[in-house]
């Protein structure tokens, strides 16, 4: 059985900005959850929310529950460190730590996290880069530098990174937008085999990967959740104007 | 306007531009030929390993002062860098509102600050309660004048680091620190460096404020709480002295010192090319 997430009336804040607007929404274990919507509706710092990162932007501020399984991510005692540990993220540019090798930029999240056998960090590595669909490519040229790769091969690091120190959701905030349809079919791929294991998250504005990747999706607008349902029905026959009218392009 | 003339003036306008910036580096190229031709014949290896000579007999080096500098300068470094740089960091990455924005510009202010008032601050708060000159109050000395140098450049280097790779740390459940010291710092540890080391170019010819701390010594270090010889010191003890030979050695000791600025100058420069942390 996998993780889920379960998000009870969310609302999120850029300092006096109300972005999420009261949001529940459900991110159903070993599946992929599309967030789509036009630029600025609120689909990023959704996702931000539920790993606790959009907090570390200054003035940022969240609000209502957010339950990973049965726990409340957002409960007073709760450690936002340990929630993005249990909860990785792939951000829009592919960002590996240019002073690192790749190795090393693999290894990163475990050895801060205090492993410290090499033999250990070499079979994770192992694993987490084979799980990402870059072993073959890399494997040779693990001590080059990870900024030394193709935007595709960079981003699939940064999927390895999040891979390497196991969490339970993968959150995607839009992982393609930076790359050529090739490197972005690559990625698509390993999203159908990651969910297997996984949970995934996958923010886009590319409809066409929502629908290619994934089993339910979600439309927000102006911060709110307009619309959510299966991602075959959603694209078929949605039931709210505002739905239709982006997924057949009148606005967006 | 016709063509000729736009032309024109597009000409006057650039060769003035040329001429302006000639004119920067003109003094530079004046004091290097002129500290050669006046000092190049006193430096030799003498100068470099021997203490000064009694007066009256020719010849001895500075070699006590050479050391007494790296010496200061590295007390400086002990207490300019750990501070210059912790507080650097602090100030790009404090989400705090207001301390960051008075301490950055108390720092510039600082900076502007002559040196000479550094000399008489740390006269005041160690050489008078020690009742002695000494290689500690020097050192202090220079530690003020580095400070805000490195701390300045500290902030602006760890603020070049994008945030995506903040986030990218986070993302990994790494804490904050972790992510200072094993993500930002080492993204932005070329500029950093360069920073240090403009900050030790900066202070290893001060004279002023080694006057009344360091005092200046003619034989060997002897202890940190004792007076102690200083290049610049020493440039400026024998310059103002009778004897033909002192101003010869003064000339090859500024020789020296220049020649060690831009040395370092340099190596930062060489050290830290192309490797930018913008993206």
């Amino acid at each position: 059985m996998g993780d889920g997430i379960y998000v009870r009336r969310l609302k999120a804040w850029f300092g006096s900005a109300l972005v999420i607007k009261g949001v529940d929404l459900t991110v159903a274990p070993n599946a992929v959850t599309a967030i789509i919507g036009p630029s600025g509706c609120g689909k990023s710092t959704f996702v931000r929310c539920l790993n606790r990162m959009h907090e570390t932007v200054p003035t940022a501020r969240v609000e209502g529950e957010v339950f990973l399984n049965e726990e409340d991510l957002y409960a007073p005692g709760m450690d936002p460190v340990e929630v993005r540990r249990r909860i990785g993220m792939v951000f829009q540019k592919p960002n590996p730590f240019p002073t690192m090798s790749i190795f090393d930029n693999v290894a990163a999240g475990l050895r801060l996290a205090g492993v410290r056998r090499r033999a250990v960090l070499q079979e994770e590595v192992e694993r987490a880069l084979t799980h990402a669909a870059l072993w073959d490519e890399v494997k040779d040229d693990l001590d080059k530098s990870g900024v030394s790769l193709s935007g595709g091969q960079q981003q699939r690091l940064c999927i390895a990174r999040a891979l390497a120190v196991d969490p339970q959701i993968l959150l995607m905030d839009e992982p393609c937008s930076a790359l050529d349809p090739i490197a972005t079919a690559k990625i698509e791929e390993l999203i159908h085999a990651l969910k297997k294991e996984l949970t995934i998250a996958i923010v886009t504005h590319n409809m066409q990967q929502a629908a290619r990747v994934s089993e339910w999706t979600g439309f927000f607008l102006l911060g709110e959740l307009v619309e959510f349902g299966v991602t075959k029905e959603m694209f078929t026959t949605p039931h709210d104007q505002r739905t239709e009218d982006y997924i057949t392009g009148r606005f967006g | 306007m016709t063509p000729t003339a736009r032309r024109r003036i597009d000409q006057a306008v650039s060769s003035l531009a040329a001429l302006s910036a000639m004119v920067v580096i003109a003094p530079l190229l004046m004091i290097f030929g002129f500290l050669i031709y006046q000092g190049a014949s006193a430096v030799n290896v003498d100068f470099f390993i021997h203490l000064p000579k009694p007066v009256g007999e020719t010849g001895g080096g500075v070699a006590n002062a050479i050391v007494g500098s790296l010496i200061m300068i590295g007390l400086a470094a002990c207490v300019a860098l750990p501070v210059g740089i912790l507080g650097g960091v602090y100030l790009a990455e404090s989400r705090e509102p207001r301390l960051p924005w008075v301490v950055r510009f108390l720092a510039d202010v600082l900076n502007g600050v002559p040196s000479i008032v550094f000399g008489i601050f740390a006269y005041t708060v160690v050489v008078l309660p020690m009742r002695r000159f000494s290689a500690f109050a020097g050192g202090l000395a220079l530690a003020f004048i580095m400070v805000p140098i490195i701390l300045r450049t500290t902030e602006e280097m760890v603020r070049l680091v994008p945030n995506a790779l903040r986030e990218a740390g986070f993302g990994i459940g790494l804490p904050q620190w972790k992510v200072t010291l094993h993500v930002v710092l080492p993204t932005a540890r070329a500029g950093i460096i360069t920073g240090v080391i403009v900050a030790i170019a900066r202070v290893a010819g001060e004279t002023a404020p080694l006057l009344f701390t360091a005092l200046g010594n003619r034989f060997w270090h002897q202890g940190f709480d004792q007076p102690i010889a200083a290049l610049p010191l020493q440039i400026y003890a024998y310059a103002i002295a009778p004897y033909d030979d002192w101003h010869r050695q003064a000339w090859a000791g500024a020789l020296v010192l220049i020649t060690l600025v831009f040395v370092t100058s340099l190596a930062a420069r060489l050290a830290t090319r192309g490797r930018t942390v913008a993206r």
